[in-house]
């Protein structure tokens, strides 16, 4: 939360508002890579690819 | 209740930690000295664990903690710089951005993480930029109430070059440079093409332009391309890059070497391969270039600001004959440059700008500055000596009288022995002024080439500082102006130069590396320039008895100073270090505290291999 508020507050004052699609697929793919080094999604996200 | 602000840089290169108690800086140390890694970019953990020791104090005790930059900035730069390019740098960027998403987006976090090993309190972080740091860094322990500060790097988040204005606690930046047009990276470009190490190396190129020959029409042609073809000099000393030449933005390369073989007409040099004369012209077309935009960049900050002192931080600041060209113009009555301008540095500035801006603590102003001689690293005493000593069942001779201890190694120095020379507190930043020091006679011709081939085991081209009792200075040297950091060169007066290369011979490059032309060859280059050190009786009164010793024998108030450790290797820190350091490499004598040891008298140790330990080339 911290960092969210963080990140809001610094967008807004750099106007740098591109980022934000940038950053959250970059997290999305980071949490994608965590969750499929677990074996019980692994199948499904190989099975969407 | 007291303010206390731990100051850290770190995940870069060089971190380092330094504590201000009520403005005061109590302790500022780089982490390599502990972990003997050089340019240890890892979280600063042990420098914390003795910057708090030596304040006396626990972390829940801490006001605040203040990194030396903006995190989120610096990730809008990245991205910003793989954008313009793509899809150039796509490798750097899948690389690079791993790093970010798992670590350094969430540096708030990722710093309590680390800082939770100290404890669980919840102490207010701070993140002044990093160009703020470097400019607190040079501002606040600076001994003027009022001065232009310049400020020139790499790079920080966006910053390469600022030029601010410090008035009693208040910093205002005036004007900035943004990445990737760096003065900071184009050197580190020549260096990378000049076969040496980025961000460690450049150094060695400021040490190589003085055996490049001015008059020669492949130094001006150097110069000439470097001009027109790889960048833009403006008037006010603001540079603009030509990206066609430079690869630093999208790979690990710093240049792109085909389109600067083609321009230069030598290609880059391999690491460790030999050094020809054209390798020296190309060092001194770009230090000569540096010192032409330094000196804009000073012009500039003076007619902004209007002040008559200057202060200087960031890694350009290390260059010594720049900052001596700007001394030179005499823009400034005076000028302060922080000894540690590199990014260790940006520790104390973060310290300082959290102390100064953000708690509105108004400025102390000490004399002659307030970094304490950059003693401010860890200091060891008899007992670990002593535990030394019996770890490698040292001989040694233990001397009372520190006036005779002196008297005896000064004796030594005159019959050409190298001398280990380890005292109170370490040095914070790059240079070793007269604790943690390899010491040894200047007159003597051969010096140069056994303190780099035997001892420091490094290039045979470079030479060494001297370090001059600060009332015999203008005995030698032609500005007579203090430098009690290394941080300014000077000419030896005409009575001490010999006879200068004359022949074409004599000027070949090989003859130039061992030639030069004045009674101190050690620590000359051939045009008899020195990056001197003064020695202060009162700031440094234990160096300061040596080197009177060694006049009171010689009549010659200057000695040898450089750092003690060998190539690739952190200073030393600990007696442990200078003892590993002592017995492998061939250095004569070591002084640690009243102990003396004579390597002759230490036979039956088995020499450790401690130069062949794996230490990297820097």
């Amino acid at each position: 939360m911290e960092f969210l508020k963080e990140l809001w507050l610094y967008l807004k004052t750099r106007k740098r508002y591109w980022l934000i699609p940038l950053i959250f697929l970059l997290l999305a793919m980071a949490v994608l890579i965590v969750a499929t080094s677990s074996s019980a999604l692994a199948p499904i996200i190989y099975t969407l690819f | 209740m007291k303010t206390a602000i731990l100051g850290i840089s770190a995940f870069y290169h060089d971190s380092a930690a330094c504590l201000l108690i009520d403005g005061e800086i109590i302790a500022a140390a780089q982490e390599e000295r502990f972990s003997r890694k050089k340019n240890d970019a890892s979280f600063p953990k042990s420098a914390i664990q003795y910057v708090l020791s030596e304040g006396g104090i626990v972390y829940e005790d801490l006001t605040a903690i203040s990194f030396y930059d903006k995190p989120l900035l610096k990730f809008e730069r990245l991205m910003e710089n793989y954008h313009s390019f793509v899809p150039r740098g796509i490798s750097g960027f899948l690389n690079s951005v791993p790093v970010w998403i798992k670590e350094k987006l969430f540096m708030r976090k990722f710093l309590r993480g680390h800082l939770d090993e100290f404890g669980k309190k919840k102490i207010q972080l701070l993140f002044p930029e990093h160009h703020l740091s470097h400019a607190a860094s040079a501002f606040y322990p600076s001994p003027f109430e009022e001065a232009a500060i310049l400020t020139v790097d790499g790079v920080g988040e966006w910053a390469t070059t600022t030029i601010c204005h410090g008035k009693f606690n208040q910093i205002t930046v005036l004007r900035q440079l943004d990445y990737p047009h760096s003065l900071g990276l184009l050197y580190a470009s020549f260096t990378y093409y000049l076969g040496f190490k980025v961000n460690s190396g450049e150094y060695k190129v400021m040490g190589l332009a003085p055996y490049g020959d001015p008059q020669s029409e492949q130094t001006r042609a150097f110069k000439d391309k470097i001009l027109q073809e790889l960048m833009d000099i403006r008037e006010d000393g603001s540079i603009l890059l030509n990206m066609d030449y430079f690869d630093f933005a999208t790979s690990t390369r710093m240049t792109n070497n085909k389109k600067c073989e083609t321009l230069f007409g030598i290609p880059p040099r391999e690491p460790e391969s030999s050094i020809s004369q054209s390798h020296m012209n190309l060092a001194l077309a770009i230090q000569q270039v540096t010192e032409l935009c330094m000196i804009s960049l000073a012009t500039t900050a003076q007619k902004m600001t209007g002040c008559k002192n200057l202060v200087m931080a960031g890694g350009v600041a290390l260059n010594c004959v720049a900052n001596s060209k700007i001394a030179d113009t005499g823009l400034f009555e005076e000028i302060w440059i922080q000894p540690a301008s590199g990014d260790a540095g940006g520790a104390v500035g973060s310290a300082y700008a959290a102390f100064h801006i953000w708690n509105k603590a108004p400025r102390m102003i000490s004399y002659p500055d307030a970094m304490k001689a950059a003693f401010l690293g860890p200091e060891y005493g008899e007992k670990e000596i002593l535990k030394i000593i019996r770890k490698y069942g040292m001989v040694f001779n233990y001397y009372a009288d520190f006036n005779e201890l002196c008297a005896v190694i000064a004796q030594k120095m005159t019959e050409g022995k190298v001398v280990g020379w380890f005292q109170d507190r370490m040095e914070f930043g790059p240079r070793a002024l007269g604790n943690r020091s390899i010491l040894a006679d200047p007159r003597n011709p051969e010096m140069q080439k056994i303190l780099n081939l035997k001892i420091k085991f490094r290039e045979g081209f470079r030479p060494f500082a001297p370090a001059v009792l600060a009332e015999d200075l203008s005995e030698y040297f032609e500005k007579g102006s203090a430098s009690p950091y290394m941080l300014f060169i000077d000419t030896l007066r005409q009575k001490w130069k010999s006879s200068e290369p004359s022949c074409e011979s004599e000027r070949r490059a090989e003859n130039r590396l061992q030639k030069t032309g004045s009674f101190f060859p050690a620590v000359t280059h051939l045009d008899n320039s020195a990056r001197i050190q003064t020695v202060d009786r009162n700031l440094h009164p234990k160096f300061w008895r040596l080197i009177t010793e060694f006049k009171k024998i010689t009549g010659c108030g200057m000695i040898i100073n450089t750092s003690f450790n060998v190539r690739g290797e952190p200073i030393v820190c600990n007696p442990a270090d200078a003892c590993e350091g002592f017995l492998g490499t061939e250095m004569d004598f070591l002084v640690m505290g009243n102990y003396v040891f004579d390597k002759s008298a230490q036979e039956k140790l088995q020499s450790a291999t401690h130069h062949k330990k794996g230490f990297k080339p820097d």
